[in-house]
């Protein structure tokens, strides 16, 4: 892996590297030079299998990380490329034409972080929600439990123990 | 526009000759209706106890009590062996299983359904996430009590519940149908526009009739 990223950084700009395991390796890639490093690795190493795409929110840097997570079956090794983009107005460059199945990934990040996808194939449509009218919820700022309890009603009389204190009340009714 | 798709006269196998519009989504736009009993209380008992032994379960699993469901039907728990069994299509099922979390997205599927079956049907919770959200208490996407949406009759608790408890609690919808408790049916009918009100305050994306059998 170590020679295949020598080999990558001759010919592309790279940024951070991390060694997970032998077989498994992050880069980050930036975001101009995402698609030429993917169609490199799927023509010329014999990454052709694109595993997952997905995001991490890092809202503190107001950044989308997404990682591009490539196979190559024969070596039985993967290479996972992360592309850090602007979390507002957050756009990526779509690349089903490279493989099809990123198409299903995009709606999906579309729908649950809303990164855009221009020229994706049914990028707008609804993936797995139906009539959402939050903001997307996998989003960090999204307060899942707040959105519940507007929503959802409760069943009264489910109560949250303090582990600790409960357990002490259980064990200990006298307070010694 | 194409000759079937104009609005033309059929003559029924019965001789009746009918307008047929094909454009137009036919549905039932009637609302349920209450279900009277029967006319002197031995022969309602003598119904109860027919539909008591006869539970035929729609197989619609929602969440993970979908799972627990299967072992039921072979040989090892054996639940046909209390007249219980799965079928395919709503029109043959009175019993609706609601085997765990029900999203939003389930919800609207399983609502269809519901209204799909035939009175004198009747709804059992599976799992703590149909009581009150269980697990799932904080999600985005799944509701946390089931009978503001549809008229449960009986909850098994659990998480999820063991097949052993199911067959427990086939018992026990047994008996309560027997006694004639179980007038789900009838409650959704006759409190048929808050449950409407409520299925709409969770469902955003209404694209279905009111009432859309």
């Amino acid at each position: 892996m170590r020679e295949l990223h020598s080999r990558l950084k001759q010919l592309f700009p790279l940024g951070e590297l991390t060694e997970q395991r032998p077989d498994l390796t992050f880069v980050t890639v930036p975001q101009e030079h995402l698609r030429s490093v993917l169609l490199h690795l799927r023509d010329r190493e014999g990454f052709t299998h694109l595993i997952l795409l997905t995001a991490v929110d890092w809202i503190e840097e107001e950044r989308f990380q997404l990682t591009y997570l490539l196979s190559d079956r024969l070596q039985q090794r993967t290479v996972g490329l992360r592309v850090m983009i602007q979390r507002d107005n957050a756009t990526m460059q779509s690349i089903h034409d490279v493989w099809p199945t990123a198409a299903t990934y995009q709606r999906e990040l579309r729908e649950m972080f809303g990164i855009a996808f221009p020229g994706s194939p049914r990028i707008d449509d609804e993936f797995i929600l139906e009539g959402w009218n939050d903001i997307p919820p996998y989003r960090r700022d999204f307060d899942t439990l707040k959105y519940s309890e507007a929503n959802y009603s409760d069943r009264p009389g489910r109560i949250t123990h303090d582990p600790a204190e409960h357990m002490k009340q259980q064990l200990y009714p006298n307070g010694k | 526009m194409k000759d079937e798709l104009k609005i033309r006269v059929v003559k029924g196998p019965d001789g009746v000759e009918f307008e047929v519009e094909p454009l137009r989504d036919y549905y039932c736009e009637a609302p349920p209706t209450v279900m009277p009993g029967a006319y002197i209380s031995i022969v309602e008992d003598l119904f109860n106890w027919a539909r008591s032994e006869s539970i035929w379960i729609l197989g619609f699993g929602t969440g993970c009590g979908a799972i627990e469901m299967r072992p039921l039907m072979t040989p090892r728990f054996d639940a046909y062996r209390f007249g219980v069994q799965w079928r395919p299509t709503p029109r043959q099922a009175n019993l609706l299983m609601i085997s765990g979390y029900l999203s939003t997205k389930t919800l609207k599927r399983a609502i269809r359904s519901y209204e799909q079956m035939q009175s004198p049907k009747y709804v059992v919770g599976l799992g703590s996430c149909t009581i009150n959200g269980g697990m799932y208490w904080d999600s985005y996407n799944t509701i946390k009590r089931l009978d503001d949406y549809l008229p449960v009759d009986l909850y098994i608790a659990g998480c999820m519940p063991r097949p052993e408890a199911l067959l427990a609690g086939f018992q026990d919808i047994k008996k309560m149908i027997r006694a004639g408790k179980c007038e789900g049916a009838n409650r959704y009918a006759e409190n048929f526009d808050w449950y409407k009100a409520n299925q709409k305050r969770v469902i955003h994306d209404w694209d279905m009739p009111d009432y859309s059998w």
